[in-house]
């Protein structure tokens, strides 16, 4: 017996002691009629080879540990945004407590959400009497003072009509005639958790902008896309905007309501874009989004309206940022503040200091396609090759929007682009072409396991590290704290690589 | 403070009805025949249980799919689970359950993989069949160490008329009677996660024992041949249950599912005894193998000292006095450790209370543990239990305990706002909205990451656990000094 109560050990340490490896060997020898080891030695070589990475890529049909979620987790995201609003998912109840628990997961916070709970007879009749119900209880329930609908793959296949619905409930008294129910229609089959914020948002936008008169201000209007780290972002983007003295309107901000403190209340509903603000962001001058892939069809309505719609991919480093800033000074008339400036010159300092350490390390890394172009460009100009660029969610155009990065850098010469490809994909790449450290979510980590290349988490979801994403990575700030990242990586990779006493720890330096 | 136990009966039927007031007057109906307050002595806790969560309510419930690829069928470790249509449940339930398992992921385990057809619109349209063919066709070149296929259906399967059965029969003949498993466990059938358990029992029974037939002749039994059914083994539960049964001079010739494989679901008819542990997710199958191979299936309880004693004891009690005395050695040789928890920890947890909303087993299984710890639990609830469920609480529950069945979003808050336990435990969902309140919690579906609960080594760690969720120096910290 290992256990003893002066020292607890749980199952990190417990199911190493004999007791327990014994019965492992037991149970598999006995009860498991395995594989014989060398079999499965054989196996697991065969699929490190070149022959085996043709096959993974001739796939058509079979995805494995893809880098993407379903539209209603975006759509989700989105609602969240928006002050005092409860998102309402129309469909199968299981999706809303998965989507609720992935985004726990990943912020250690409460994410409130509600479901229409169909079942087997709302899959005959629609799910009509679901609405009704649903929008009146979470409204006498939960108070919100919007409700935003999207939808599950169940309610889409069966073709429930959401605006008729809507309606309908209204006028069975759900709700008050005049309480704004913004809906998206989100299938699940369609895209992915980017194409959700996107169409959410733009049922946001187009419920309280249709049929209103634009009256152009000078204001401007940014728009972030689904961001894992929105919480330690937003301010951020607020601090830069309100350097500028930009008047400006965050559309969708859930840093507040995914950042509340732990001071005996819970907050259901804190932060977040207003109604005042949505209704008057329809007057602004232009709207910046952040991520135009994750954005498309937002910022081609805003284009509609009469703004300038200016789409940035995730801008990072030197260069990206100072992109974004100059489109900031461009659309608002106002110099690029000097402390900008200053932080700009520490980013520049920083990266002198430690560039040697980056310079001509291989990077392979994947996640969403627009935090791809942004993290692409920012290694280049770190002197880092981005070899493997993949993305689950990135189609043709992003690709070859990847492939300009590459073309125009020296460093991306033998860089290549993956676009719909998943993990398993990045497997067969990591270990045919091996890299020096790999780029993604937690998800990363059995890639690290299986390849032997460090992980370095920047994307969504990460659910085993805690709190980074309350930091930004935006702006030149951000940026810094991606370059700490990335740093800190490599020494840890370093320092383990040279640990061992009288074999390789003449390496093991003190200063680096 | 010290209430007594009519006075906890009339808060709590006061609290009922505060909370039912903020429900429009259909809803407050429905609702109020999910709450009670517990009469000792009553055949059950009065509750009406397992009917459809209201729209709307914030249900903490999840579904079919859930409970069949998440709970019953994910764990087996060298089979692959296709997550059959859009991406997402794949995505959402990857890894998350932490089963844990040994073996070469990627070659001959797949546990914390997500295999997923992700499905597109013309899959939709055109229905999904040829391509579950050619995703079966791609596992077999990619995976050939895989040992069977099970092809998990989300929401989209059913409505469009699929028919993943065909699919099944067809490509495990063409691979020469491969265990292909379709499982209709699609999110929208019944009413939470327990018809997807209920479903998945009967897959096993149509397309693994039914056809399993003389696969493993040379398996030979003995008397002492138990298999462990409903254990996830999730931070190793099921390793640190196995090692007790096989301490007592048992043989644990399955484990379901928690680092299971198809051989072990095969050789379970040979099984003297089945030994279940999550009643509700596999009482299905243990009758079915009852009735079937007469195979007696006997409940147990592995939370704590007293109810593990008290198991080990009854599962004993099946077989002859080599195991009784066995029995008896087992409990006689962890004693020290229990003893020695006990008084480094009751001190220190004395009194505490405690309310739970939980899944399968847990709302009523873990109450030993705390009461071996000093501990008291003064309300309880199952997010998918059964009738069967709320009579098997009785034997657990105080007079007075607060019982909520599907409890929603809202009522819990109140709960637990008024009632000031000194512990929630619960889930991930609920984890941060009570912390944010300021009251301790632990999550009871993951054991927050540590684990393993069951058992003796279990019991120690359930302690610390539960130490240092209540006695953390944080929620002192919780209001600013300067703050009233």
């Amino acid at each position: 017996m290992s256990q003893s109560a002066e020292k607890i050990i749980d199952h990190e340490m417990l199911f190493r002691q004999p007791e327990y490896t014994e019965m492992f060997a037991s149970k598999k020898q006995n009860f498991e009629f395995p594989y014989p080891a060398d079999k499965v030695t054989e196996i697991r070589d065969w699929t490190k080879t070149a022959e085996y990475r043709e096959k993974n890529f001739a796939r058509e049909a079979l995805t494995v540990n893809p880098a993407k979620a379903c539209q209603p987790l975006g759509a989700v995201f989105a609602a969240v945004g928006f002050a005092n609003t409860l998102p309402f998912v129309h469909g199968s109840q299981g999706c809303v407590a998965y989507y609720r628990s992935h985004f726990s997961r990943h912020f250690k916070e409460p994410t409130s959400c509600v479901s229409s709970s169909m079942t087997e007879d709302a899959a005959v009749f629609g799910g009509l009497n679901n609405m009704i119900d649903g929008l009146a209880n979470s409204y006498s329930m939960y108070k919100p003072e919007m409700i935003a609908v999207s939808t599950t793959c169940m309610a889409e296949v069966i073709g429930d009509d959401l605006g008729a619905f809507i309606t309908t409930a209204k006028q069975k008294g759900s709700v008050p005639e005049d309480f704004d129910v913004p809906f998206a229609h989100t299938p699940a089959f369609v895209g992915s958790h980017i194409t959700g914020y996107d169409n959410a948002l733009k049922g946001v936008l187009t419920h309280f902008w249709h049929g209103k008169e634009r009256v152009a201000n000078n204001a401007i209007n940014f728009i972030g896309g689904f961001d894992g780290f929105v919480v330690g972002n937003m301010p951020e983007i607020r601090r830069i905007l309100t350097l500028f003295g930009a008047e400006y309107t965050v559309l969708c901000d859930p840093s507040d309501v995914w950042n509340t403190p732990s001071d005996g209340e819970f907050r259901m509903y804190d932060g977040g874009t207003t109604k005042a603000e949505v209704k008057a962001a329809l007057n602004a001058k232009a709207t910046i989004l952040f991520q135009g892939i994750s954005t498309e069809k937002t910022g081609k309505y805003i284009a509609e309206t009469g703004q300038e719609v200016v789409s940035l991919h995730h801008p990072l480093g030197l260069a990206g940022t100072d992109q974004f800033l100059m489109e900031v000074s461009r659309l608002t008339g106002k110099p690029i503040p000097a402390q900008l400036e200053r932080e700009r010159g520490r980013l520049v300092d920083a990266i002198a200091d430690s560039s040697a350490h980056i310079h001509g390390k291989k990077f392979a890394l994947y996640g969403d396609p627009d935090l791809m172009l942004g993290l692409t460009a920012f290694l280049l100009e770190l002197g880092a090759e981005p070899v493997h660029v993949l993305s689950t969610n990135g189609d043709d155009h992003w690709a070859a929007k990847v492939q300009t990065l590459f073309d125009a850098s020296p460093f991306g010469k033998g860089c290549h682009v993956y676009a719909k490809k998943d993990l398993w994909h990045m497997r067969s790449l990591l270990f045919t072409e091996p890299v020096d450290l790999l780029i993604g979510n937690t998800y990363g980590k059995y890639l690290e396991r299986d390849c032997g290349v460090p992980l370095i988490r920047l994307g969504f979801p990460i659910f085993d590290r805690h709190h980074h994403h309350r930091f930004p990575i935006w702006g030149y700030e951000g940026s810094l704290r991606v370059l700490v990242t990335i740093l800190d990586e490599i020494f840890e990779a370093l320092d383990a690589n040279t640990i061992d006493t009288a074999k390789t720890d003449y390496s093991y330096d003190i200063i680096r | 403070m010290s209430l007594t136990v009519e006075d906890v009966k009339q808060r709590n039927e006061s609290l009922i009805k505060e909370v039912l007031e903020v429900y429009p007057e259909k809803t407050a109906k429905k609702r109020a025949k999910h709450l009670n307050v517990y009469e000792s002595g009553k055949p059950d806790c009065d509750v009406k249980s397992n009917i459809k969560s209201l729209p709307g309510v914030m249900t903490i419930r999840g579904c079919a799919y859930a409970g069949s690829k998440g709970v019953v069928w994910g764990p087996i470790k060298d089979m692959i689970h296709i997550s059959h249509g859009p991406v997402g449940c794949g995505q959402y339930s990857w890894a998350s359950r932490r089963n844990y398992y040994i073996g070469v992921t990627g070659i001959d385990s797949f546990g914390t993989m997500q295999f997923t057809s992700d499905f597109q619109e013309k899959d939709i349209v055109f229905g999904g069949d040829k391509k579950l063919e050619k995703i079966i066709d791609e596992i077999q070149e990619l995976f050939p160490l895989n040992k069977g296929i099970s092809v998990q259906s989300e929401c989209p399967i059913g409505l469009i008329g699929d028919d993943i059965e065909a699919v099944s029969k067809k490509k495990s003949k063409e691979y020469d009677g491969k265990t292909i498993v379709p499982v209709r466990c699609e999110g929208f059938r019944g009413v939470s996660q327990s018809l997807g358990h209920h479903i998945a029992n009967d897959a096993v029974r149509d397309w693994v024992f039914d056809k399993s037939g003389d696969k493993h002749v040379d398996f030979e039994g003995t008397p002492y041949d138990v298999a462990i059914i409903g254990d996830y083994n999730i931070g190793g539960d099921a390793w640190s249950s196995r090692i007790l049964l096989e301490e007592m001079g048992l043989r644990v010739i399955a484990q379901w599912s928690g680092d299971g494989t198809l051989a072990e679901l095969e050789n379970t008819p040979k099984a003297k005894l089945n030994v279940l542990h999550c009643y509700r997710s596999m009482n299905y199958i243990s009758r079915h193998m009852e009735e079937k191979y007469g195979i007696p299936w006997v409940e147990y309880n592995f939370f704590g000292p007293s109810k593990i004693e008290a198991s080990l004891r009854e599962i004993a009690s099946h077989f002859d006095d080599r195991i009784k005395e066995g029995a008896e050695r087992v409990i006689a040789k962890y004693r020290t450790l229990t003893d020695a928890v006990i008084e480094k920890y009751r001190p220190r947890l004395e009194g505490k209370t405690v309310m739970l909303f939980v899944g399968g087993l847990r709302p009523r299984h873990v109450i030993g543990a705390y009461e071996d710890l000093g501990m008291e639990v003064v309300g309880t609830g199952y997010e998918f239990g059964h009738n069967d469920d709320y009579q098997r609480t009785t034997h657990y529950v105080k007079d007075g305990t607060l019982i909520y069945d599907d409890v929603t979003g809202y009522e819990f808050e109140k709960f637990v706002e008024k009632v000031q336990p000194d512990l929630v435990g619960s889930g991930i969902k609920e984890k941060y909205v009570f912390q944010k309140m300021g009251v301790p919690f632990r999550q009871m579906h993951s054991w927050d990451y540590s684990g393993p609960y069951h058992g003796y080594d279990g019991f120690a760690i359930f302690a610390r656990d539960m130490d240092m969720a209540i006695n953390s120096p944080v929620w002192g910290l919780t209001r600013a000094p300067w703050s009233k």
